[in-house]
């Protein structure tokens, strides 16, 4: 195995106590102490994450034309400086991976990729002729994500410390972008709150965690993004997305813009008639009512009948329950189809009781 | 937190006291309640089973994974810390005492020579 990549905040996790772990090929704190108060800060303040392990592509020109035959969302809805969240499919309709695509003008995008699925975007883009695409090498890029209900006034603060000139992002429209100096600021996330996500130049990296810091925004773990997206009902690459299901078999169906017929991208064939015919399977929020926690692969079943799998689950920390994805059949399981559907789910060869309840399982009061 | 010299370890990190009616009670250790996190959920097993030594016969789980704890030694269950059902995180709190997990009678109470004591397993800790 080779060693695992160290982002530019490596030392700085060291020093505020991250537990260090593998993730993707990077070096990454799972949590700085308690994965519940990371949660709960940025539930109820602010947190801050580092996601310099993600793949950030800037693609111009021609290459920018076609990453619209490449995305199953109509980048051509896009206006400058706004994002959209879409789906790279294969022909097939199975997903690559899912991505957000930001407008800085007109032929130039800006892609954010996971970084698990680094090198097989990279190489389907080059393979659909996106050749005019610089991707920030990895160990380079300085990218945090500022999430909660104080995100944006503490990210204020010590961004005008960092760059010493008066910043102002309370009319950064969600989904929306702006360069502030040489820092990219974009509305966006991956928690259920409000915040923002940054990337700076590489050189600015230790002053910025220093200066949130500074504001007393909590530095947050792996662990906690992986419990608030999950709360928020979002789904995570490998887990509830990958490229043997649609995105209308992995809960992200919405994504798919089919309504320009003249639209030409990979996939649609297949997308076009899943969505007309209703695809055979669907994502659904499961609550466990018994005792246990959900986990990713654990049988899902209703009325007598194996109808799928647990994608994802965890404990909840701000609904004190235990909550899970599953992806389920549709066809032969009429009751799945309902909300409030009873379900029972078997964890270590015992069967627990469950109950389908509607996404996201968690909404900001 | 000081590991308390009277106990007696598994490699798993279950320790092990014995009593003085001849029972043995079982739990995790703070070493490994630390690396597991916020305990969230603990199955117990059921009064009266019949267990043999390294059969994994519990359940911690944290937000993040599930654990199994295996039996440091052959015996039969006598006693589960009903508590931990509504309070997993009593655990975190107090790994050695509160937080026990349960009370095994043993076929033979010789069996606890084979684990390791107090420093033997700090010594283990620190080298991992």
């Amino acid at each position: 195995m080779p060693e695992p990549l160290k982002t530019p905040f490596y030392s700085q996790h060291l020093n505020a106590g991250g537990k260090l772990v593998e993730f993707a090929g990077w070096s990454l704190p799972i949590h700085y102490g308690s994965l519940v108060e990371e949660h709960q800060a940025v539930r109820t303040d602010a947190g801050v994450f580092d996601v310099s392990h993600m793949t950030v592509s800037d693609i111009r020109g021609d290459s920018a034309s076609r990453l619209h035959t490449l995305c199953a969302n109509d980048l051509s809805k896009l206006r400058d400086n706004e994002a959209l969240y879409g789906c790279l499919c294969t022909d097939n309709g199975g997903v690559i991976d899912d991505i957000i695509v930001y407008r800085l003008a007109n032929r130039h995008y800006r892609v954010i990729s996971n970084a698990g699925t680094r090198h097989s975007v990279l190489d389907w883009l080059k393979a659909n002729n996106v050749e005019d695409c610089a991707t920030v090498a990895a160990g380079d890029l300085a990218m945090l994500a500022v999430q909660g209900p104080n995100a944006i006034d503490k990210t204020q603060r010590a961004l005008t410390s960092v760059l010493d000139q008066s910043v102002d992002l309370t009319h950064l429209a969600s989904f929306n972008c702006v360069y502030v100096g040489d820092v990219f600021v974009a509305r966006t996330g991956y928690t259920g709150e409000d915040g923002v996500e940054l990337i700076v130049p590489k050189a600015n990296a230790e002053s910025l965690w220093a200066a949130l810091v500074d504001a007393q925004v909590e530095p947050c773990g792996l662990g906690a993004r992986d419990t608030l997206r999950l709360e928020a009902g979002m789904s995570l690459y490998g887990q509830d997305l990958d490229d043997v299901h649609t995105p209308f078999e992995s809960g992200v169906g919405w994504t798919v813009d089919l309504s320009n017929p003249d639209r030409e991208f990979i996939g649609r064939t297949v997308l076009q008639a899943q969505k007309e015919s209703l695809s055979t399977s669907i994502r659904i929020g499961v609550e466990l009512t018994g005792r246990g926690v959900l986990r990713a692969g654990q049988p899902v079943h209703c009325q007598g009948q194996a109808v799928g799998e647990v994608t994802s689950g965890t404990y909840s920390p701000s609904l004190k329950k235990t909550i899970g994805l599953a992806r389920v059949q549709r066809v032969g399981a009429p009751e799945v189809d309902d909300n409030d559907a009873q379900l029972t789910v078997v964890i270590r060869n015992k069967p627990v009781e469950a109950v389908r309840v509607k996404l996201p399982f968690y909404r900001q009061p | 937190m000081e590991t308390p010299g009277d106990l007696k370890f598994a490699e798993s990190h279950e320790w092990a006291r014995l009593n003085d009616d001849g029972t043995i009670t079982v739990g995790i250790s703070h070493h490994a309640q630390e690396q597991l996190g916020d305990l969230v959920f603990v199955e117990v097993p059921e009064v009266d089973a019949s267990v043999d030594a390294e059969d994994a016969i519990a359940v911690v789980e944290s937000v993040k994974a599930a654990s199994d704890i295996y039996a440091p030694v052959t015996g039969t269950v006598v006693a589960v810390n009903e508590a931990l059902a509504e309070s997993p995180e009593i655990i975190n709190d107090s790994p050695f005492d509160d937080g026990w997990i349960f009370t095994l009678q043993p076929d033979n109470k010789d069996d606890l020579n084979a684990l390791m004591d107090a420093p033997e397993y700090d010594e283990m800790v620190e080298n991992a």
